[in-house]
C-alpha cells in the first residue's frame, strides 16, 4: 500500500457563492465519508485562506518570521486528503472523485514511504 | 542469414516479451532490462559457438531470471521477497516453446501508455521496452539529442516506480479511455518500423510485426472497439505492401511505382474485411478512416485505377475528426491526383510553416513543383527534404528524384 497526497489546487480570489459552496461542501463530505468507509482514508482537511499563513525562513542560524503566504501565485493549496491505496490507478480514482466534488484541479502525488 | 543476424533478429523479436515477464517477476523495470540485456550478452557469446537453442525466447527468459537471482544475491537481498519471487516461478515454465510463455506484453503496453505519463514518454517507453530499440535510435526517431531521450526514459521509469503505476490491463470501465493512447503508441511504433527513420534498413520488420501482433491482441481483447479494428486494418493494409516497398537494391519504391503483384493478398483480404466490418458499425474514427483510404489503394490493380476522388472524400472526413497538418498534407497528395499539382501546391501553402521541420512537407512540395514544371524550386525542396530526412533509404530516394529533374 502507498500513501498519496491529493492536493486541492484553489484559484486566488473570492470564494464561490454560498449556495455553490454548500453544494461543494456536501459533495466533498460525501467523498470523504466514502474514503473512510472504504478504509483508505488517512487524513483530510481544508485550509483557511493563504492570508492566514505565516512563513519561517532560516537565516544565518536564526529564523526569520514573515507574514505569509510563502509564494504569491494564481493558485494556492486549498486543502488536501491523504489516502492509502494499492497503486496509482486507485489514487487517481479517488482524485477524480475529489476533482468533481471540489470542481477544482487535484494533484496526486505519492509519499516517500 | 548469419548467426549474428539471427541473434540480432531474436533480440528484436524477444526483447519486449522477456522484459515483460522479468518485470512481472521482479517488479523493477531497470532490473528487468538489465537482466534481459545480460542474457542477450551471454547469448551473443555462446550461440555463435554452441548454436542457437531450439526455443531461444525461453532460453533468454530463463537466463535473464538466473542473472536476476545472481544480482539480487550479490547485492545481499538473496532472502528478500524479490529473490523468492524470482525463484518461485518454476524454470520449466520458460523452457517451453515461446507460445507457452505467459505473454505480459499487453500489461506492459498499458503501463507504458498510462495517461499519468507524458505522451512523449509513452511512445519512448513502448519503443524501448516492447520494441527493444536503443535510446540512440529512439532519440533519432524523435529528432532529440540522445541525453534528452535518456533523461526522458529514466524519468518515466522513475515515475512508474515511485507513483506505482500498476502493471495490469485496465478494468473494463477504464479500458476505452486508456485505449486511445495505446492505439496512438502502436501506430507510431508501426510507422517507426515502416519508415525506419532510426537506421539504414527501410523496413524494421520486427517493429511492424510487433505493432501488428499487439493490434491483434488488442482486437481479441476489445472486439467491439471500432478504432481497434480500424488500427488493425490500417497496419495490415499498409504492411501488405512491405515486399513491394523496397527494390532489390534496398531502395524505396513509392506507391504508384510498386509492383502490386508483390502485395500480400491475405493481409489485404483481412484488412478489407475489417474495414467492411467498421463500415457496418457506422461509427467512424481516425484509424478507421485511414484504413478505408488504404483499402481504396488496395482495391486498385494499377496506380492509374486508383479512385482518388474517393480518397479525397475520405481525407475530408478524416480532417474533420483529426484536423492535423499531417493529415492535410496527405490530403494534398490526393488533391494533386484529382485537381493537378498547382491546386495541390495551394493546399500545401498554409502547411509550410507548421511542418517546416518535417521532411515529407518538402518532399511532397518537391514532387508537386516537379510536376508543375518548376524544376529549380523542386530541386531546392528535394535538398531540404533530404537534409531533414533521417532514414537512409528515403533520403536516397529523394536524391534520386532530385537527380532526375531537368535542371
Amino acid at each position: 500500500m502507498t500513501q498519496y497526497l491529493l492536493s486541492v489546487i484553489e484559484p486566488d480570489g473570492p470564494i464561490p457563492e454560498p449556495d455553490v459552496m454548500a453544494r461543494i461542501d456536501r459533495d466533498v463530505t460525501a467523498v470523504d465519508t466514502d474514503m473512510r468507509t472504504s478504509g483508505v482514508w488517512v487524513f483530510s482537511n481544508g485550509l483557511l485562506p493563504p492570508e492566514s499563513a505565516t512563513v519561517l525562513r532560516p537565516a544565518d542560524g536564526d529564523v526569520l518570521v514573515t507574514d505569509g503566504p510563502f509564494a504569491e501565485g494564481k493558485e494556492h493549496l486549498g486543502g488536501f486528503s491523504i489516502v492509502d491505496v494499492p497503486d496509482l490507478d486507485a489514487a487517481l480514482e479517488w482524485g477524480r472523485r475529489l476533482a468533481l466534488a471540489t470542481t477544482l484541479p487535484i494533484e496526486v502525488r505519492p509519499f516517500r514511504g | 542469414m548469419d548467426d549474428d543476424g539471427r541473434i540480432a533478429r531474436i533480440f528484436r523479436e524477444e526483447y519486449g516479451r522477456a522484459v515483460s515477464v522479468l518485470y512481472r517477476v521482479l517488479g523493477d523495470l531497470d532490473g528487468a532490462e538489465d537482466a534481459v540485456q545480460e542474457a542477450f550478452a551471454v547469448a551473443a557469446e555462446r550461440w555463435p559457438r554452441d548454436g542457437i537453442p531450439p526455443a531461444p525466447a525461453g532460453w533468454i527468459i530463463t537466463t535473464a531470471r538466473r542473472r536476476a537471482i545472481d544480482r539480487l544475491r550479490r547485492v545481499g537481498v538473496g532472502r528478500s521477497r524479490e529473490a523468492e519471487a524470482v525463484q518461485l516461478a518454476p524454470p520449466s515454465e520458460y523452457a517451453a516453446e515461446p507460445d507457452d510463455i505467459p505473454d505480459d506484453r499487453l500489461r506492459l503496453i498499458f503501463t507504458c501508455c498510462h495517461p499519468a505519463l507524458s505522451p512523449e514518454a509513452r511512445v519512448a517507453l513502448t519503443l524501448r521496452l516492447l520494441g527493444g530499440l536503443s535510446t540512440a535510435e529512439i532519440a533519432r526517431a524523435f529528432l532529440v539529442p540522445e541525453p534528452t531521450m535518456a533523461q526522458r526514459l529514466s524519468r518515466a521509469k522513475a515515475k512508474i516506480r515511485d507513483a506505482r503505476i500498476p502493471y495490469r490491463i485496465p478494468s473494463a470501465a477504464d479500458l476505452p479511455g486508456r485505449l486511445r493512447s495505446v492505439l496512438a503508441v502502436l501506430y507510431l511504433v508501426f510507422s517507426e518500423g515502416y519508415a525506419a527513420s532510426a537506421g539504414d534498413r527501410l523496413v524494421r520488420e520486427e517493429l511492424c510485426d510487433e505493432a501488428v501482433r499487439l493490434a491483434r491482441v488488442l482486437r481479441s481483447l476489445l472486439p467491439d472497439e471500432e478504432e481497434v479494428l480500424g488500427l488493425l486494418a490500417l497496419v495490415l493494409l499498409v504492411d501488405a505492401r512491405r515486399a513491394a516497398r523496397v527494390d532489390a537494391g534496398g531502395g524505396l519504391v513509392p506507391l504508384p511505382e510498386q509492383d502490386r503483384t508483390l502485395w500480400n493478398p491475405e493481409l489485404i483480404a483481412e484488412g478489407h474485411a475489417l474495414v467492411r466490418d467498421c463500415l457496418r458499425r457506422g461509427r467512424p474514427g481516425p484509424y478507421q478512416l485511414q484504413a478505408a483510404i488504404q483499402a481504396v489503394h488496395a482495391d486498385a490493380r494499377t496506380a492509374e485505377e486508383t479512385d482518388w476522388a474517393q480518397i479525397v472524400a475520405l481525407y475530408d472526413q478524416l480532417l474533420r475528426v483529426a484536423p492535423t497538418p499531417i493529415v492535410a498534407l496527405n490530403r494534398a497528395v490526393a488533391v494533386a491526383e484529382v485537381d493537378g499539382p498547382t491546386a495541390a501546391l495551394e493546399v500545401v501553402e498554409p502547411l509550410r510553416e507548421p511542418l517546416a521541420r518535417f521532411y515529407l512537407l518538402h518532399g511532397v512540395r518537391a514532387g508537386l513543383l516537379a510536376r508543375a514544371a518548376r524544376p529549380a524550386e523542386a530541386a531546392e525542396e528535394f535538398d531540404r527534404a533530404a537534409a531533414l530526412c533521417t532514414g537512409e533509404a528515403e533520403r536516397a530516394f529523394l536524391l534520386r528524384r532530385r537527380a532526375a529533374l531537368p535542371v
